[in-house]
């Protein structure tokens, strides 16, 4: 049996899911323009880099993006959950750097389900939580037509099972097209 | 009770205004467009001696005296500074009031003694203006007129009941009168005040209307002309004490709640707002302890201010007990009552209690948006504000691809004006698999960035073989590649 992309896809809300790099960022953004409404990205201060409006522009309104700096994982950690608790934005987008504890994870998982508004941690890769409903890797692919190609793949899924597809962003209808079945 | 009045006039405010940010030794004048030329608005001793005057061409004045240096006037500031001079001169009374743009009246009737009589308290207001480095010229008379034509052109202080000889002496100008009346006047012989007062009334008013003698009569205490003080600041400070200590946050709160719904009543009166409250706690040892909250908007809803006091009132420490509750709206802004709308903004509410509580623990600045900037540069496409002082602004497009992540530029090995085939970045091996470019951005050369001095960039968007999309750049002007960021 094969599981359809769009089962998964939107995120299920009141939960929170879990994001491994490189291209967890398009991931976010295509997920936040999805859902509408306002977006809350959390970081910490003390990062070089930074998501740049212009950029996501194509993927979402970046009226809608508020962005939080802190100055330690304890606070990304406090404000993520106390603006998914209060259920006013849609999507809650932690940037982490460290492995969260259990008690960490199924934090964030409580308070997304009493404020019944998503939550998606940016991980790095091999630092995921148990307490995560779905877990996501997003790499980009390289196609010499195609500049957008990405391969999305579920690599823990609490209510469904495992699968990966090759997707590109239709930057025309701003929304995420499988491009093909990809082999398991 | 005979008012005793003195008149301050402050002939150079705005230039010393100016003067005391900045020392100036050298001819200076304020600068003020009017019609369609440049005039001069005010201008220091020295440029007075240089033979410069008020109202001169800025042009003229610049070919009188080439070494004039001047700065734009700025009214609102010197208004705002004659307000802090009032506030000074409660010091002597507490019956002071503006006069005109550049100067004051203070009644100090009854306050004179305390600083050794008139003339002690004029010589000490002369001391401190001096010591301010302010030119001050002191009137002091029985009424306002007097006091005010004193200052203008007397330079003395009446005695007490002596106006009218006083101010006989003084040139017909010293009655406030507009300047026609002034030349009109003097063309008629009447040169002094008291000239004027021999004049029989009823010409005088024939030919001159009311004016003139209304001014003759206030100056000369026949007529009452009042001093309107300045109104005290508006204070929005509530206090409670209580006849037995508390201990318990929920006690706290609701002492909280109740100083809230009256501090709120008052900012609903006055249509203001609060954005930054305090609230102190004082213990029975005496210690206090002060808990602040930062509003994301203006707000005087007691239901909505009270739960995001919660955690400030939760981390206080109770000790022995607190007996004192004191809260005060430090930060005031105007906020007009609104339509009452079915279309509910209720969400954003609650966006802005979001933001109000996450700045309680990681501090208000650090809650930010993107606005929109009119810039080439990629790093200057937009602006960073923080999100409780700024609001929404769009549209955003990308003229241009442009990637979601942006980093300080990382060099890379590379030669060439394409980008290199093979490269190493982040310790990560990279074959170029597609380039597009380049995108020529050039430098802003009305603006200082160091990051620009290398000059002019060539961006090219790369596919790398192993996937990743970066933005590459190569520098002409200083040959060098850099990865700047990362595309979906």
């Amino acid at each position: 049996m094969t599981t359809s992309f769009f089962q998964n896809f939107p995120l299920r809300t009141g939960r929170t899911h879990e994001i491994c790099l490189p291209n967890a960022q398009s991931f976010a953004f295509a997920l936040g323009g999805y859902l509408g409404g306002a977006v809350l990205w959390i970081c910490e201060d003390w990062l070089a880099g930074h998501i740049n409006p212009i950029g996501f522009s194509t993927y979402m309104d970046p009226q809608n993006l508020l962005r939080v700096k802190t100055k330690d994982q304890t606070d990304s950690l406090a404000v993520a959950e106390e603006a998914l608790r209060s259920g006013v934005v849609n999507l809650v987008v932690i940037e982490l750097r460290q492995p969260l504890s259990f008690t960490a994870g199924r934090r964030l998982q409580l308070a997304a389900q009493t404020g019944e508004s998503t939550g998606l941690c940016i991980i790095p890769e091999g630092q995921g939580n148990n307490a995560a409903e779905t877990r996501w890797r997003c790499a980009p692919v390289f196609d010499q037509q195609d500049s957008t190609l990405q391969r999305w793949e579920i690599t823990k899924n609490k209510s469904g099972t495992l699968a990966a597809w090759d997707v590109r962003w239709d930057a025309q209808t701003r929304r995420i097209i499988v491009v093909s079945k990809a082999s398991q | 009770m005979r008012k005793r009045v003195v008149s301050l006039w402050f002939p150079r405010l705005p230039s010393e205004r100016v003067g005391r940010t900045q020392p100036i030794d050298a001819p200076f004048a304020l600068i003020q467009h009017q019609g369609n030329s440049d005039r001069i608005y005010c201008l220091n001793a020295q440029a007075e001696q240089m033979g410069l005057q008020r109202g001169m061409g800025f042009s003229d004045a610049r070919a009188f005296c080439p070494s004039l240096r001047s700065c734009p006037a700025d009214p609102e500031a010197d208004r705002y500074f004659l307000r802090i001079l009032a506030r000074w001169a409660g010091r002597y009374c507490p019956w002071v009031g503006l006069d005109g743009a550049d100067g004051l009246v203070l009644n100090i009737a009854g306050s004179a003694h305390l600083f050794g009589g008139e003339a002690a308290m004029l010589a000490d207001m002369r001391l401190r203006m001096a010591r301010a480095g302010i030119t001050v010229r002191i009137g002091l008379g029985d009424t306002r007129g007097a006091a005010w034509g004193l200052a203008h052109f007397g330079r003395t202080m009446a005695e007490e009941g002596a106006t009218p000889e006083q101010i006989a002496s003084l040139p017909v100008a010293a009655l406030r009168l507009e300047e026609k009346t002034v030349v009109a006047l003097q063309r008629l012989g009447v040169q002094q005040i008291a000239d004027l007062i021999a004049l029989p009334r009823a010409t005088v008013t024939r030919r001159f209307g009311k004016e003139v003698l209304h001014r003759l009569d206030q100056a000369l205490g026949e007529l009452p002309e009042d001093i309107s003080p300045l109104r005290p600041p508006a204070h929005y400070g509530v206090r409670m004490t209580l006849p037995e200590p508390i201990g318990l946050s929920a006690d706290v709160m609701a002492g909280t709640e109740r100083l809230l719904e009256q501090l709120c009543s008052k900012l609903k009166k006055d249509e203001k707002g609060a954005r930054v409250l305090q609230l102190t706690l004082r213990r029975v040892d005496q210690a206090s302890q002060q808990v602040e909250l930062r509003l994301a908007r203006p707000l005087r809803d007691a239901a909505r201010i009270l739960p995001l006091f919660e955690r400030g009132v939760g981390q206080a420490d109770a000790g022995y007990g607190i007996d004192q509750l004191r809260l005060e709206a430090i930060g005031v802004e105007p906020l007009p009552v609104q339509q009452m709308s079915h279309v509910g903004n209720q969400n954003k509410d609650r966006l802005d209690d979001l933001i109000t509580r996450i700045g309680t623990r990681i501090g208000l600045e650090n809650v930010q948006r993107f606005l929109p900037a009119d810039s080439h540069i990629p790093e200057h496409s937009f602006i960073i504000a923080p999100a409780a002082y700024s609001t929404p602004e769009g549209p955003w497009f990308a003229q241009r691809p442009r990637p979601l992540h942006l980093f300080p530029p990382e060099a890379i090995a590379g030669v060439g004006k394409r980008p290199p085939e093979r490269f190493r970045w982040r310790r990560m091996s990279f074959a170029t698999g597609k380039a597009t470019g380049p995108e020529r951005i050039a430098p802003e050369w009305w603006l200082a960035d160091e990051n620009w001095s290398s000059g002019l960039r060539d961006y090219w968007k790369v596919d790398t073989k192993q996937g990743r999309r970066l933005w590459l750049f190569y520098t002409p002007q200083k040959p060098g590649w850099f990865v700047q960021g990362e595309f979906a």
